[in-house]
C-alpha cells in the first residue's frame, strides 16, 4: 500500500467523458486503485473538498477564466500536484469549448474557456474526445513506474511520457489542420489512414492516399496528430511493442 | 535478431499450396493463405484488406470477412491504400474482435504506435490478432500510377493484367500478352515523398511479413516475427497452407533482401538528416525526434 502512488481527477468544464473514459477500463480500473494508485480527490468518486497534495493530477476539461473558483483550482492543482496531466482534448487544446462564446443558463457571462496550458505549465498530454481508456490506462501504468519502478522501469517510462510531454510544450492549439501543416506540407505524409481512425467525429476523408479534413466538422481534439506515426514515432519504443502490451496486460491482471 | 531486417524467429522462401491462390497472387500467396487461414480458424473475425476501388488499378481498403472477398483483394497494387483508417471501424462498424491487417512497413509502425498509443482508437490495441507486413521500397500516388502506365508505359489503365517491381525494373504486364519494362531511373521521381524518410524496407513490426525479394519467382520471402506471428504460423504449416524452403537453399536469398533493406535505410537517413538543414538555418520536421 505504501507503494501506491496518489491521483486525484480534477474537473475543469468538460463532459465528463474523460472520466467516463478512464472508468470504462472496467476491471482494469479496480486492479489499477488496487495495486498502483489511491485516489485523493474527484469530485465523484472522493468525498474530499479541497485540492491535496498528490503525485498525479489527471485533469479534465478546460478553464472558464470568468469562473473564479475555476481559475483558482488549477492553479492549486499546479502547486499540490508533481505531475499534471491533461487528459483530452479540453484540457489540451479546449476542444469543442474553443467554440464557447457564453450565454448558456445559469452563468450566460462564462463565455471564455481556454486549455489548461495557457494559466499552469502541464507536464503530460493525453488528447483526444474521448481519450481512450486503454491510452489512459498505459499513462497510468507508466506514471506508477516513473514513480515507483526499478530502474528499468523508469528507464522505459521516461521514454513512454516523452512524446506525450513534447506535445505538451508543443502548445495548446489543435487542429485537423495540424495534418497539412506539420505532416503533408512537411513531406511526411504516406497515407496510412490513422489520422481517419482516430478522428471521433469522423471529419477525415483520404483522397487518393492523403487526408482530407472537413474542417467545419473537426472539434479540435488533436488525436489526429498524434496518432499519425509521422507527428512522432520513437525508436526506443514503439518497437518494443510486444514486451510493454504484455507487461501493461500483466499488471493489469 | 535486430538491425535493418528487424527482429525475427524464422525466415523462410514459402509459397501458399492452394492452386486457387497461386493463380491470383503476386508471388507466393502468403497474405492471401495466412488471412485465409487464420479466418477459418477462428483467430481473426476479419481483415483489412486493399480491394478494388472506384478506378482500375486505384485501391480501397477494405473488410474482407469471408474467403471470396479475401480472394478478391489479392495481388499488389503500387499505390497507396490508407488500411488503418479502418482499423477502428472496424471494431464497431464490423463489430469485429479479432482483426487481420495488411500493410506497408510504415502502416505497420502506425499499427504498433496505434496499439501503445492508442490517442484515438478507443478498443482497437488488444483487438489486433494478425499484422502482416508487405516489404516495401517505396509507394506511388495513384495519379502516380496512371503516370506511369498510361504516359510511359503507354498502356490503358484497365488494359492492365498484373505490376510488378523487381530485378531493377517496373514491369507492367497487359491482358492481351504485351509486356512494358520501365527503368527505375523512371519511376524514381513519382514516388511518394512520405516515403523518403522511411526507414523499414522488410516491416520489422509486423507479426508476419513477406515480400518477393530473396527468393525465386512464385515464391515468398517470409519473417515470421513475434510470439503471436510464430504460434499462427506454426499452425498453419501444420495445417498444410504452406510449401516452405529454408532461406539459405534459395537464390537470391538474404544476402539481397539485406543488401536492399541496407540501401533504402541508408539512403533516407541520409534524407531525414538533410531535411534539418533544408533551409537557410531552417529544417524541415524529423517525426523521430518528437511532435513538435
Amino acid at each position: 500500500m505504501a507503494d501506491k502512488i496518489t491521483v486525484g481527477h480534477v474537473h475543469m468544464s468538460g463532459c465528463t467523458g474523460c472520466l467516463v473514459s478512464l472508468a470504462d477500463n472496467y476491471g482494469g480500473l479496480l486492479t489499477i486503485l488496487d495495486k498502483y494508485a489511491d485516489l485523493v480527490y474527484g469530485l465523484t468518486l472522493a468525498d474530499v473538498r479541497h485540492i491535496p497534495k498528490m503525485d498525479v493530477a489527471l485533469v479534465e476539461g478546460s478553464v472558464c477564466i470568468q469562473d473564479k473558483l475555476s481559475v483558482q483550482e488549477i492553479k492549486e492543482t499546479r502547486e499540490k500536484a508533481a505531475v499534471v496531466v491533461a487528459v483530452g482534448g479540453c484540457a489540451c487544446y479546449g476542444n469543442i469549448t474553443r467554440f464557447a462564446r457564453g450565454g448558456q443558463q445559469n452563468q450566460p457571462q462564462h463565455e471564455s474557456y481556454l486549455p489548461v496550458g495557457d494559466l499552469i505549465k502541464v507536464d503530460v498530454y493525453i488528447p483526444g474526445c474521448a481519450p481512450t481508456p486503454q491510452m489512459i490506462r498505459n499513462v497510468c501504468v507508466m506514471a506508477y513506474l516513473l514513480l515507483k519502478g526499478n530502474k528499468d522501469q523508469q528507464e522505459l517510462a521516461k521514454k513512454y511520457l516523452t512524446p506525450l510531454m513534447q506535445l505538451a510544450e508543443r502548445g495548446t492549439e489543435a487542429c485537423g489542420c495540424d495534418l497539412m501543416y506539420d505532416i503533408v506540407n512537411q513531406g511526411l505524409c504516406m497515407g496510412c489512414g490513422s489520422c481517419a481512425a482516430a478522428c471521433p467525429v469522423r471529419a477525415i476523408t483520404h483522397e487518393y492516399g492523403k487526408p482530407n479534413v472537413n474542417r467545419e466538422m473537426c472539434i479540435k481534439c488533436g488525436a489526429c496528430y498524434a496518432q499519425c506515426p509521422r507527428s512522432f514515432f520513437n525508436f526506443d519504443v514503439i518497437p518494443e511493442f510486444e514486451g510493454i502490451m504484455e507487461a501493461i496486460a500483466g499488471a493489469l491482471k | 535478431m535486430a538491425g535493418e531486417l528487424g527482429k525475427y524467429k524464422l525466415c523462410v522462401s514459402a509459397r501458399s499450396s492452394d492452386k486457387a491462390i497461386l493463380s491470383k497472387s503476386q508471388d507466393g500467396g502468403i497474405v492471401t493463405q495466412l488471412f485465409k487461414f487464420a479466418l477459418e480458424e477462428g483467430i481473426i473475425d476479419g481483415a483489412i484488406v486493399a480491394g478494388k476501388g472506384d478506378e482500375p488499378w486505384r485501391p480501397r481498403p477494405f473488410i474482407a470477412t469471408t474467403v471470396e472477398e479475401l480472394m478478391s483483394a489479392s495481388g499488389t497494387k503500387y499505390n497507396i491504400s490508407p488500411q488503418v483508417s479502418w482499423i477502428k471501424e472496424a471494431t464497431r462498424s464490423y463489430g469485429l474482435d479479432k482483426i487481420g491487417i495488411v500493410g506497408t512497413p510504415c502502416q505497420m509502425q502506425a499499427v504498433r504506435k496505434g496499439q501503445l498509443y492508442p490517442v484515438g482508437l478507443r478498443d482497437v490495441p488488444d483487438c489486433i490478432k494478425l499484422a502482416v507486413g508487405i516489404f516495401c521500397m517505396e509507394n506511388f500516388p495513384y495519379q502516380s500510377i496512371v503516370q506511369l502506365v498510361e504516359d510511359h508505359a503507354g498502356m490503358r489503365m484497365d488494359a492492365v493484367k498484373k505490376m510488378e517491381i523487381g530485378k531493377g525494373k517496373f514491369w507492367v504486364y497487359g491482358q492481351r500478352g504485351q509486356v512494358v519494362q520501365l527503368p527505375l531511373k523512371v519511376t524514381h521521381k513519382y514516388e511518394q515523398p512520405g516515403c523518403h524518410v522511411c526507414l523499414d524496407y522488410v516491416a520489422n513490426l509486423a507479426d508476419v511479413s513477406t515480400g518477393s525479394v530473396g527468393s525465386p519467382d512464385g515464391w515468398s520471402t517470409v519473417f515470421v516475427r513475434t510470439k503471436n506471428g510464430d504460434d499462427i504460423w506454426s499452425k498453419a504449416i501444420a495445417a498444410g497452407c504452406f510449401e516452405t524452403k529454408p532461406i539459405e537453399q534459395v537464390k537470391p536469398g538474404l544476402e539481397l533482401v539485406t543488401k536492399l533493406a541496407t540501401e533504402k535505410i541508408s539512403k533516407n537517413q541520409k534524407t531525414v538528416e538533410e531535411r534539418a538543414k533544408f533551409g537557410v538555418s531552417k529544417g524541415l520536421r524529423n517525426p523521430y525526434l518528437g511532435p513538435k
